[in-house]
């Protein structure tokens, strides 16, 4: 895509510019989207209709409320650390954005062509947590603080198995590139990672339990990771308030909200890419068939869209049944269940792998 | 050198989202646990004793509504038997019936609030729904009865200010119906999930001994495995009449008293509470409802002390009269006062995230509390 651009514009910078500037196009309108699902899921889980008054069957709330929140007044409390409180609703934003270079939507167009897309987005992926703390630290309150701190350690231990599955993951692919990945999948669902990829042999059927493990495992955890319940020791609303967002209203409590969908689309995405063959179609494309090449990579978009905005919904439809689990019992989740389990998992696969 | 370390005091409420209104609870915290609880109540209070000694008597009985206002029916209750004790009136047989058939609707009402609320603090929302959507059944029915739908002022000394709608039974044997399915339900989803068991299990013990020398009651002191029902008890009104049990703690997740009994006992009170709603909707004679209403409410000189099993624990109205129009003194004895007082003992040790479950569980309303 890059490359396209630069021979198109014959600019490098502004290729990279607008190269750079395409998720937004993909995140902004997924977040009105997705917050108004939000709702709307919610609402018929709990039987009652949601927002109905904007637009049919309230289409436009988050349009409505997005205007809102922009006329906000932007309230700094007094004790405040003036810099670092502006500053942290951006770097949160800045860490789930920058996931989306590395994330292949299709064949054809991917931010970055980089070798080692998935060690990037397990890198970058710390930014939210320098976010949270600094926006917690700064509030200058205690509720904050609080939601901080749990926010570090959550986002850090469950890093943890997110970080083994994926090494298994890279240990049966040979590869860390999410384009690479991609294609290997190709052709049929059976394909899929989670079926124990594309090759034919015998250990194709070994492997189909431990990558479900290694599925909800990673689901699990990237839930974690994104701070959604029963996780969401951050912002746990019962306890602490709103969390590390406690203090923030107005446009930087919308960027925490962006960031946070923007994350659940990402961490989505990631899994489907991993297990589920990212934007490759279950049953062979209709280009194909067709004779007509220009479609498949809109077909590839299609894919990646419905496969990554499921697991939102699976994210939210969770988030709207459960409790939420205590803090301790967070981490015993991870460091008792979790990482023995991915650990185990790992070498399983990599004896497999090796037979 | 060692570093100096000091705990955290960290004020929760009078806003917050878990304090079920405006209370304060100054929390001394080490980290997440939690070292110290101290309650400050007073946001909400409406000098309600004092008000009652400048009213007449029946002007108190909106009063009573304002207190616990989760459970109106059942405070109008308490305080016109009291009133009606001291007077000696005898108040029809359907009076007595659709009394009680009111307390009951009230009291699964209150815990409807209770259970729903208590999902909500532990982060399950939609139960909470679920709940306020049945409540709202028995909501419509108190409305075509008496026209409020949350502060009713409907029981009088002496009878009631309305009598049945028509439709009144009908409706309320489909509640029953309606009703019973959906608590299976909420058992499916919040009571035996998991997650649920895993916060509240083992979480807040109350143990017996402890729950009497604070004078803790209702649901929670049964929580606790004592079989102590004002109803069963110390009957009043026609309580002795029905066929009914009285669910007690017994620890089936955790320890006997823990946080999922006192959740628990609530639930297997609704089921009771239906039980007699069933008997007394089967019994309700017919009858003039206004027969028993005094001309003039002036009781004689003296004292009485009711008590009464609201939804939240043992309710009691001491009256003194002077034997004028105005009573002389009206003390109430509120559960929900009595038994937030063991909130520090209960929370002594355990995490900030189970302080907001043991709240919870001790379902408290404010409004009772500051009067």
């Amino acid at each position: 895509m890059y490359n396209f651009l630069t021979e198109l514009t014959g600019n490098e910078i502004i290729a990279a510019f607008i190269s750079a500037m395409l998720p937004v196009v993909f995140i902004v309108p997924f977040v009105i989207f997705g917050v108004l699902a939000e709702r709307k899921v919610s609402a018929h889980i709990q039987d009652r209709l949601g927002p109905m008054r904007v637009g049919y069957h309230g289409v436009l709330q988050t349009v409505a409320d997005f205007f809102k929140l922009i006329q906000k007044e932007d309230i700094i409390a007094e004790g405040a650390d003036r810099k670092f409180f502006n500053l942290a609703p951006y770097l949160v934003f800045v860490g789930s954005y920058a996931v989306y270079a590395a994330l292949p939507f299709t064949s054809t167009y991917i931010g970055s062509e980089t070798d080692i897309g998935l060690f990037y987005i397990i890198a970058v992926s710390g930014f939210a947590v320098a976010g949270i703390l600094m926006g917690g630290w700064a509030s200058n309150n205690k509720y904050s603080l609080y939601g901080a701190l749990r926010s570090a350690a959550q986002i850090v231990s469950y890093e943890i198995p997110t970080a083994l599955v994926i090494l298994s993951m890279v240990m049966l692919t040979g590869t860390l590139s999410l384009a690479t990945m991609s294609e290997m999948q190709t052709a049929y669902f059976w394909n899929w990672n989670i079926f124990g990829g594309a090759e034919w042999a015998f250990t194709k059927l070994l492997l189909i339990p431990f990558m479900f493990i290694a599925f909800i495992i990673l689901y699990i955890s990237t839930l974690a990771e994104v701070n959604r319940l029963p996780f969401d020791m951050p912002e746990a609303e019962s306890e602490l308030v709103a969390g590390y967002s406690t203090e923030y209203s107005g446009m930087k409590f919308a960027m925490f909200f962006l960031a946070e969908y923007g994350n659940m689309f990402a961490v989505s995405a990631l899994v489907s890419v991993i297990f589920f063959g990212g934007y490759q179609s279950p049953f062979g494309y209709l280009g194909n068939s067709l004779g007509l090449q220009w479609l498949i990579p809109y077909e590839q978009l299609f894919w990646f869209a419905l496969k990554g905005i499921l697991f939102v919904l699976v994210q939210m439809w969770l988030r709207w049944t459960l409790p939420r689990v205590r803090v301790d019992q967070l981490m015993t989740i991870c460091w008792k269940y979790l990482i023995p389990y991915s650990f185990a998992n790992l070498i399983i696969i990599g004896l497999i792998t090796l037979l | 050198m060692a570093l100096r370390t000091e705990e955290l005091i960290l004020n929760v409420g009078p806003q917050h989202p878990s304090t079920h209104g405006v209370l304060r609870l100054e929390v001394e915290l080490e980290g997440e646990l939690v070292v110290k609880v101290k309650p400050h109540i007073g946001y909400l209070h409406r000098c309600f004793e004092k008000h009652a000694e400048a009213m007449t008597y029946p002007q108190v009985i909106p009063y009573t509504d304002r207190m616990d206002y989760l459970a109106s029916m059942y405070n109008n209750f308490g305080y016109v038997i009291a009133v009606e004790k001291l007077m000696g009136i005898e108040v029809p047989e359907r009076v007595e019936y659709i009394r009680v058939i009111m307390g009951e609707l009230q009291r699964i009402a209150s815990h409807m609030v209770a259970l729903g609320t208590y999902g909500l603090d532990l982060g399950a929302f939609t139960p909470f729904l679920y709940l306020f959507r049945d409540r709202e059944k028995i909501l419509t029915m108190f409305e075509m009865t008496c026209g409020a739908r949350l502060l009713y002022n409907y029981m009088w000394v002496g009878g009631l200010s309305h009598d049945l709608h028509p439709d009144f039974v009908r409706l309320a044997r489909e509640f029953i119906q309606y009703f019973r399915p959906n608590i299976v339900e909420l058992n499916n989803l919040l009571t035996y999930n998991k997650i649920f068991i895993e916060r509240t299990a083992h979480i807040g013990i109350l143990p017996a001994d402890t729950a009497i020398n604070y004078g803790i009651t209702g649901p929670m002191l049964r929580a606790s495995g004592v079989n102590w029902d004002l109803r069963k008890n110390d009957t009043y009104s026609i309580y002795n009449r029905f066929d009914f049990d009285i669910p007690v703690g017994q620890g089936h997740m955790g320890t006997v008293g823990d946080c999922w009994d006192r959740y628990y006992v609530r639930v297997l009170e609704m089921e009771q509470s239906m039980r007699i709603l069933e008997q007394a909707l089967d019994q309700l004679p017919e009858g003039d409802i206004n027969s028993a209403l005094p001309k003039r409410i002036k009781p004689p000189v003296g004292t009485v002390y009711q008590r009464v099993e609201n939804p939240k624990g043992e309710l009691g109205y001491f009256i003194i009269s002077d034997g004028s129009l105005n009573p002389f003194r009206v003390k109430v004895r509120g559960p929900s006062f009595v038994n937030l007082s063991v909130i520090n003992e209960l929370s002594r040790g355990h995490l900030i995230a189970d302080l907001i479950a043991i709240l919870g569980s001790i379902d408290i309303v404010l409004g009772e509390i500051d009067r």
